[in-house]
């Protein structure tokens, strides 16, 4: 069974968000980015977890991006993975992002692609979902274990309000979140290691992209705390009551 | 048209999906045009009839059982073919766990751009725009979608349920079921209580409260108000609560109308989960705890004296209402 994970590269968790251009632009200025949380921790660790323990034999990454996004994908190697794409195409347009991770997919011949539940700076969990129609394949949102045995998977994954148990066959696509394994850092011989992985450069398939993110906006400042004596909550059930009418 | 996709859960349609049905209703009357609802799976003439309280001039229902369970691909399908038989120019979702499995899938079927947690109605002055939200909540982006088909998917209590008197005339059609493969061998529901990311009051506890012993503290206050209760991430990683219980960066993302943190500094990566929430209240011993910047009302304390003293006075609020 051979593996892609996709990976993409965030602004650290900590990141001041800032916009420039009339707010047209992320600044980039001072921030630092890294892997995406989700697509490390949990889709690439499971991944190295399942060619470990015999059930898979192959992994590679993916990534569709700049070259700006080599150092990130070097990171992301440096815990494991024989190999490494990059579609050298910057966007915003999810789909236009999954037709060339589709592309790359059925040229590969990937069994399962596996993607992070969601990106910490778009927030779409969009990915996923389109590459998996894109290929005509199964589709595992928000799985929690996953888990193979002779091109059989058994996953969990989330539901509203709890957690369902299922099973299909390969080839197929899942998302992958908290549950599916530990945060793994990456050792010396990891490191050394990923400078000498090979890192393939493809120019993208040309697509059309169907969304455009015309500008971004900061929420309004909050208005200020108001507080309240420790010794008197009764006055706090009273404006959450009355003032914030939530209650 | 404007097809909105009505989630259901036992035959009761679900509170993001009426969310989605106003959302729906409101798009079409700035469009000039109507909402009707789709439905999949068994529920009766009543659950449907609730849609037209919010805005639905028709629902469009697939009866058969076979959509009862949850298939991604299937109700990609359904959806698919009715927007298509329809002409439906967009459609409403709610970004919710059946959401987030649907809405991409549509999106590539039809070559419809989607835009995926919205929170505010499209503005169509200028092509069809819709405000979503970016960077764990800490900020919005306007997205503008160039096809013909739109699709958007609204996030979960941004948009309110809006009653309108309306009522809708259901029409039945029969759609096979092209399921993906994925048989479903167990669902584990937590039984009785609110789902947290539905929940619309919150109580929410952090490595403050010193220990599992000490949770009855904020159960009773989420008793009290009828919330549901959350936790910080060392707190279930140190396994003093359930794992789904977990909010922020790498937990659930909730957007309640209350919060209530206690004894939680206020890291940014849980402000990421719960900052979309309208009010904020912390509660922390430290005046300096960086969670007292982003919240709208706080009390400098020590919860274990704060939390009972807190409790009674709802509970007397509440026997005085
Ligand atoms: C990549 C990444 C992702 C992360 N994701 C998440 C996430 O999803 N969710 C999350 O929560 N964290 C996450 N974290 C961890 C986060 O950075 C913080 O470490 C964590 O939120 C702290 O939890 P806490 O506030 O409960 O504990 P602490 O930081 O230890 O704070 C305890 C607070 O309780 C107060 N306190 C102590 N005693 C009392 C008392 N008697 N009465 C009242 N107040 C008291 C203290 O003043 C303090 O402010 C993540 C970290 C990283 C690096
Ligand atoms: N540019 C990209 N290159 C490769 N994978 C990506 C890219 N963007 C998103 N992904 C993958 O898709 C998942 C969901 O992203 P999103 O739909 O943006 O929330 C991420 O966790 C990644 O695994």
């Amino acid at each position: 069974m051979k593996i892609l994970v996709c990976i993409s590269k965030t602004p650290d968790t900590t990141a001041k968000i800032e916009f420039t251009d009339n707010g047209t632009k992320f600044n980039e200025a001072g921030v630092q980015f890294i892997v995406n949380p989700y697509d490390e921790w949990y889709a690439l660790v499971r991944a190295l977890e399942l060619k470990e323990a015999g059930k898979a034999s192959h992994v590679s990454l993916i990534t569709v991006a700049g070259a700006d996004a080599d150092p990130i994908i070097r990171k992301a190697l440096a815990i494991g993975g024989d190999d490494a794409i990059r579609v050298n195409l910057n966007s915003s347009d999810p789909y236009s992002v999954a037709s060339q991770i589709a592309k790359a997919a059925a040229d590969g011949n990937y069994d399962l692609v596996l993607t992070g539940k969601e990106t910490i700076d778009y927030n779409g969990s969009s990915i996923g979902g389109m590459v998996a129609e894109l290929l005509n394949r199964p589709y595992v949102s928000l799985a929690t274990a996953l888990d193979a045995e002779g091109g059989k998977l058994s996953v969990n994954r989330e539901i509203e309000g709890g957690e369902e148990a299922g099973e299909l066959s390969i080839p197929a696509v899942i998302s992958c979140q908290k549950g599916m394994a530990e945060q793994r850092i990456p050792n010396m011989k990891g490191i050394m290691g990923a400078r000498t992985k090979p890192l393939q450069v493809i120019e993208p398939e040309s697509s059309t992209p169907l969304t455009e993110i015309v500008r971004f906006e900061m929420p309004p400042a909050k208005a200020g705390v108001k507080l309240v004596s420790a010794d008197d909550p009764a006055e706090l059930v009273r404006l959450l009551h009355q003032e914030a009418k939530v209650i | 048209m404007i097809l909105v996709f009505a989630d259901q859960s036992e035959g009761q349609i679900k509170k993001q999906s009426l969310e989605a049905m106003s959302y729906g209703a409101a798009t079409a009357a700035q469009m000039g045009t109507t909402a009707e609802a789709v439905v999949l799976g068994t529920a009766d003439a009543a659950a449907l009839a609730v849609l037209g309280n919010y805005g639905a001039a028709k629902v469009h229902h697939v009866p058969a059982a076979s959509y009862d369970n949850f298939d991604a691909s299937a109700y990609t399908n359904a959806l698919a073919n009715l927007a298509k038989e329809l002409g439906a120019t967009v459609i409403v979702l709610s970004q919710t766990t059946s959401g987030k499995a649907i809405g991409p899938r549509l999106s590539a079927r039809l070559k419809a751009g989607l835009v995926a947690g919205a929170v505010a109605l499209p503005d169509t002055t200028n092509g069809f725009v819709v405000k979503k939200s970016v960077f764990s909540g800490k900020a919005f982006a306007h997205v503008k979608v160039n096809t013909d088909i739109k699709i958007v998917s609204l996030n979960p209590n941004a948009y309110g349920k809006i009653p309108a008197d309306g009522a809708a005339t259901v029409a039945i059609h029969d759609i096979p079921f092209a399921g993906s493969g994925i048989t479903v061998k167990s669902v584990n529901k937590v039984k009785g209580t609110v789902p947290l990311s539905e929940a619309e009051l919150v109580v929410s506890g952090g490595r403050g409260l010193k220990g599992p012993e000490n949770w009855h503290l904020i159960e009773n206050l989420a008793e009290a108000i009828g919330a549901a209760t959350a936790c910080s991430r060392p707190v279930a990683d140190a396994h003093w609560r359930p794992h789904h219980e977990h909010v922020g960066q790498t937990g659930g993302a909730i957007a309640p109308n209350l919060y209530i943190a206690v004894g939680i500094s206020g890291a940014i990566q849980h402000l990421a989960g719960v900052n979309r929430s309208k009010t904020i209240v912390v509660i922390n011993k430290d005046a300096e705890a960086p969670f007292f910047k982003a919240a709208d009302y706080g009390i400098v304390g020590d919860a274990f004296e704060v939390l009972p003293k807190l409790t009674d006075a709802i509970k007397q609020m509440k026997a005085g209402a």
